[in-house]
């Protein structure tokens, strides 16, 4: 059987229950929910007069009901001290997600810890050090004076070159602008480490670096964007299942032609239809079913291109809209570089060539476009896509509607081409586009990452160059004597995960035998044991996190974090929505917001350092006396951010979900924050001369180092991404029923006919490998997926992805996970976890 | 320990009942994957679920749904015939399911289809499997699909008597 609870009935909210606002911890959405707090001895009544919502609970709720809540929104938690009933359901007056809850957050009551009812309770609750062979429970002060004594001495002897550090760099839940800057403080300017990695790459860069040399900011227009668009391009994203409520709420109203009335109001004089879409993606998703089953199979186009081949694609859309005479001329010329020879500026890697006719200066639009220049025909051969496809993807981008009137187009695109080939070119090819079409600041048009975390970074400089030092290689040929980890797993979740894991557990334990021979509370031989075993080659690792992680079983010190809800926390969405979640319950044990960690490390440091009577030393970690995560916020947030002044903590309250959107301009007369709905409606753009790049985006095939022969040796295509039913790492959902209960092993989309010549059935156990390594997975039939097509669930446990991804990345140390190649034999027949599993399409079906 | 002080704490709790004891240790058990029943909360007390005659097995043709309310007028529902043994299935030939046919994401009316013996959802495009107790093949609600507990009798009447999660739209699966 399916998982059940058999819950047959739940609490009633009291209509005196506490409300708080809350922003759903996980995806760049950032949907608004509302948590209601009240006594565990008592509830409400089914009365209008005797609950929160004074409705008629006596009756049937119609379908979309706000006085509902599923038992996945309902928990038993602790609150200053006392159990108390806790329901988290979604906020129907949220402008982000309309009363909409996901798979994903609408769990969030079932995700919190609770000794009552069971849920997440391996949360990390003390800090854990490696004492007498094992992981053991000690007090903060005895944890963080090991960590502070090991990481001044690395210091003193190794330099900051020493302190190897990955921390997370995203808002929602871990993260956030108090954390952030917490981080941000401690490494950039306490001390200067350039070596430091983020949660998902091995470097410490941007996702979208030629976004931003071309003066584009990622998260430039506003969700309504997507209800005003002509037509909506997502490119290598999938957003039903990884951005869902903003799909659902914003672009499907869209398609279906319900937005209609607000395009005339809003945008008069021009003809408006509902929208048509475009989908870049060499696997059919359940976002183009959705959208088929949405618009009608006549204004959804899925260009299923050759794995790898965007920037072509991109390239000759250029070519075929500008030849077209369709380039919004007057955008280019105001607000652009315009058409031949930009600036003059010093060169920066490797957006500007060194030599040639563009050495030190940016191409204008016409240069482009006879540097790129291909035809629909030719690019159609390299993307393995009708050249008519190609065409008719142009005319729905950029085709002028009736009037003459310019066509309005959003580009949405994430992990496929930003984990994909050619990374900085593929974002630039792509941004050509929509600045060659004047789709960048005007309303129904942007150029967006669609995002994957909330935001949330205000921090110190970088004190690294560009291109970053390539951590985990780093780490891997012995550098580094101390790691600090901040919400980071990368036994799950990096690139090369084999060879990671092999050397890091080896590293690792060097230390720990060494921690063996010496007793725990002889600390200063503890620590010379400790030094004696870097010096080795041995590594000492310090790991932050809310549970136990794969990577925390190699670390030496375990320190329990507080996450979203158990601290107040501010984040953007990928509108850049900032709003204030508010703290609604305590953390575990003695766990902690990572702000007011890194603060008791800093105090730590500074005592250390003064012991060994390094007073210069010590002088660098002041400035750490907060107390609340409200002081982390205040001296980062609040004093760094662009537009940080007008914003508290009690303004944020009182704009509930749906906050605003940065950059904050100024505040009403009531309090109120002013935001800024939409970047670049100016035309002035982040550029030295407010002039927007364009970019030469050569095609030279794939990119990455070692990926063309692994192409040529493996197979299968092993495309790799998310799924509905799991956020990230899993470190919730590795622990949640329905879950697991779904996904046993990460799955692996098949063709059955692929799956018939290897012999295997829905649900066998297979072993993927290649020259990088070897994983496991589940074999899921799915007939759309092409011969020779894989796609593999990432980051999942029992299965780990980048296990088989080579070590390959771009100029800026991009890693390059989707163009993965590999073989595939089989392991077992289906376990029993996997026979009683549904094996069917995921594909909704409308009525016959 | 841990089990034996969490059955004490729970039994303090009136709104609370089943086995949350067992259902931790397994969560303590079980960290990656799989299976594990493990801690989800629990809440109400079992209400006093109505008998109620669906139908007689001689009324089912195998694949076409019957429809059904359970355990009231205002709760619609299906009953099917699948022609093989499946889970949670009643009957002489163990095929015959019921399942609630408003969606637990945001209650929309599921339909049947036909071809996949799935249940799916126009509202946001969620689908269930009758074929394995209702489980969300892929979708948005964050339970599988509530099914009918049923019971036959001597003479072919089918017969629900429970349900094995909570139905969209109501703090109680029974209503009063």
């Amino acid at each position: 059987m399916a998982f059940k609870r058999n819950v047959d009935r739940l609490p009633i909210v009291p209509p005196d229950a506490e409300e708080y606002n809350v922003v759903c911890h996980f995806c760049i959405v950032g949907c608004g929910y509302k948590a209601y707090v009240w006594d565990a001895n008592r509830e409400g009544g089914p009365e209008p007069s005797r609950n929160k919502f004074g409705v008629d609970l006596r009756r049937q709720q119609d379908a979309d009901s706000a006085a509902w809540y599923a038992p996945s929104m309902y928990n038993v938690v602790r609150k200053d001290g006392r159990d108390v009933h806790i329901v988290i359901k979604p906020d129907p007056d949220c402008v982000v997600n309309r009363g909409l809850g996901s798979i994903r957050g609408a769990k969030l009551a079932e995700y919190c810890h609770s000794l009552v009812t069971g849920t997440q309770i391996n949360r990390l609750t003390d800090p854990l050090v490696w004492r007498y062979g094992q992981m053991q429970p000690t007090s903060w002060d005895d944890a963080l004076d090991l960590v502070a004594r090991v990481t001044a001495r690395v210091i003193k002897e190794y330099g900051w070159d020493g302190v190897f550090v990955s921390a997370y760099d995203h808002g929602g839940a871990g993260g956030g602008y108090e954390n952030n800057w917490a981080i941000g403080k401690l490494y950039f300017q306490s001390m200067e480490i350039t070596n430091i990695r983020i949660h998902n790459r091995p470097a410490y860069n941007s996702e979208v670096h030629s976004s931003r040399d071309m003066g584009v900011g990622e998260l430039n227009n506003a969700y309504e964007d997507a209800e005003l668009a002509d037509t909506i391009v997502a490119v290598g994203t999938n957003p039903l299942e990884t951005q869902t409520n903003y799909f659902l709420a914003h672009w499907i109203p869209n398609l279906r032609g319900e937005t209609l009335e607000k395009k005339n109001r809003l945008l008069p004089g021009e003809p408006h239809e509902p929208a048509r879409i475009v989908f870049v993606d060499p696997r059919r998703t359940v976002s183009i079913n959705a959208a088929e089953a949405a618009a009608g199979k006549d204004r959804v186009l899925h260009l299923a291109i050759e794995s790898g081949t965007d920037l072509v694609l991109f390239n000759a859309l250029l070519t075929y809209i500008y030849d077209k005479g369709w380039i919004d001329r007057d955008f280019v010329e105001k607000y652009t570089v315009g058409f031949e020879k930009g600036p003059q500026e010093p060169p920066m890697y490797p957006a500007r060539a060194d030599s040639g006719e563009f050495a030190g200066r940016w191409p204008g639009l016409d240069e482009v476009v006879r540097e790129i220049r291909i035809s629909p025909e030719e690019a159609a051969k390299i993307c393995g896509v009708p050249a008519g496809d190609i065409v008719k993807a142009a005319h729905w981008i950029a085709e002028p509607k009736a009037g003459g009137h310019r066509r309005r187009t959003m580009f949405g695109y994430e992990k496929g081409v930003i984990w994909g080939n050619d990374n900085y070119r593929t974002i630039a090819a792509l941004v050509n586009l929509a600045l060659a079409t004047g789709n960048v600041g005007r309303p129904g048009g942007g150029c967006c990452r669609m995002g994957g975390h909330q935001e949330g970074y205000v921090r110190p400089p970088y004190p690294g160059g560009r291109p970053a030092p390539y951590i985990d290689k780093l780490l891997i040929e012995g550098k580094g004597a101390v790691h600090h980890i901040w919400g980071c797993d990368h036994y799950k979740t990096t690139l090369n995960a084999t060879e990671f894991k092999r050397v890091y557990k080896k590293r690792t334990d060097m230390v720990k035998d060494a921690m063996n021979s010496v007793g725990w509370a002889d600390r200063d031989r503890l620590v010379d044991a400790i030094l004696w075993a870097i010096r080795q080659g041995g590594l000492f690792a310090v790991d932050v996190d809310i549970k136990p992680t794969m990577i925390g079983e190699a670390c030496h010190v375990v320190l329990p974090a507080a996450t979203q809800g158990e601290m107040n926390l501010t984040s953007m969405n990928g509108e850049r929505r900032m709003r204030l979640s508010e703290r609604y319950m305590d953390p575990p044990g003695q766990a902690m917001p990572d702000c007011l960690i890194v603060a008791r490390l800093a105090n730590h440091l500074e005592r250390v350092f003064r012991e060994m009577g390094d007073e210069r030393m010590a002088e660098r970690f002041r400035g750490y006396d907060w107390k609340t995560e409200e002081d982390a916020f205040m001296d980062g947030y609040h004093r760094h951010a662009p537009g940080g002044k007008f914003v508290t903590y009690a303004r944020l309250r009182k704009m509930g979900t749906n906050g605003f959107q940065e950059p904050a301009v100024g505040v009403d007369e009531e309090g109120r924050i002013i935001g800024t709905p939409r970047l670049y409606t100016d035309g002035r753009f982040s550029t030295p001369d407010g002039r927007a790049r364009f970019m030469i985006t050569k095609w030279r095939g794939l990119q990455a180092p070692g990926k063309a022969e692994q192409k040529r040796r493996y197979r299968f295509l092993i495309n790799n991404g998310r799924a509905n039913h799991v956020w990230q790492s899993w470190y919730y959902d590795q622990d949640h029923p329905l879950v697991t209960d779904r996904w046993p092993w990460p799955f692996l989309e098949m063709n059955p006919e692929d799956m018939k010549e290897l012999g295997l059935q829905a649900g066998d156990l297979v072993e993927v490998y290649n020259d990088a390594g070897w994983t496991q997975a589940m074999v899921y039939p799915t007939p759309t997926a092409r011969r020779g097509e894989t796609f593999m669930l990432f980051a999942a446990p029992r299965g780990v992805q980048g296990n088989v991804v080579n070590n390959g990345v771009n100029e800026l140390v991009i890693p390059n996970y989707k163009q993965t190649w590999a073989n595939i034999r089989k392991i077992a027949d289906a376990p029993a976890e996997a026979r009683r599993i549904s094996f069917k399409s995921k594909e909704y079906r409308p009525p016959a | 320990m841990r089990r034996c002080r969490l059955m004490v704490e729970v039994g303090r709790r009136q709104f609370l009942r089943g086995t949350v004891g067992t259902a931790t240790a397994a969560a303590a058990a079980a960290t990656v994957g799989g299976g594990a029943r493990a801690a989800t909360p629990r809440g109400g007390v079992v209400p006093d679920y109505p008998r109620i005659r669906l139908a007689n097995v001689r009324d089912l043709v195998v694949d076409e749904p019957l429809e059904v309310t359970y355990p009231d007028a205002d709760a619609p529902g299906v009953l099917l015939k699948l022609g093989r043994r499946v889970p949670g299935g009643v009957g002489p030939d163990g095929d015959i399911v019921g399942f609630t046919t408003v969606c637990p994401h945001k209650g929309y009316p599921l339909h049947y289809v036909r071809e996949e013996r799935t249940l799916d959802c126009p509202g946001h495009f969620s689908r269930f499997d009758v074929e394995a107790g209702g489980q969300q093949v892929w979708g948005h609600a964050t339970m599988n699909l509530p099914q009918y507990e049923l019971r036959v009798d001597e003479k072919g009447d089918i017969w629900a008597v429970g349900l094995d999660e909570l139905l969209y739209g109501r703090v109680s699966n029974v209503l009063g």
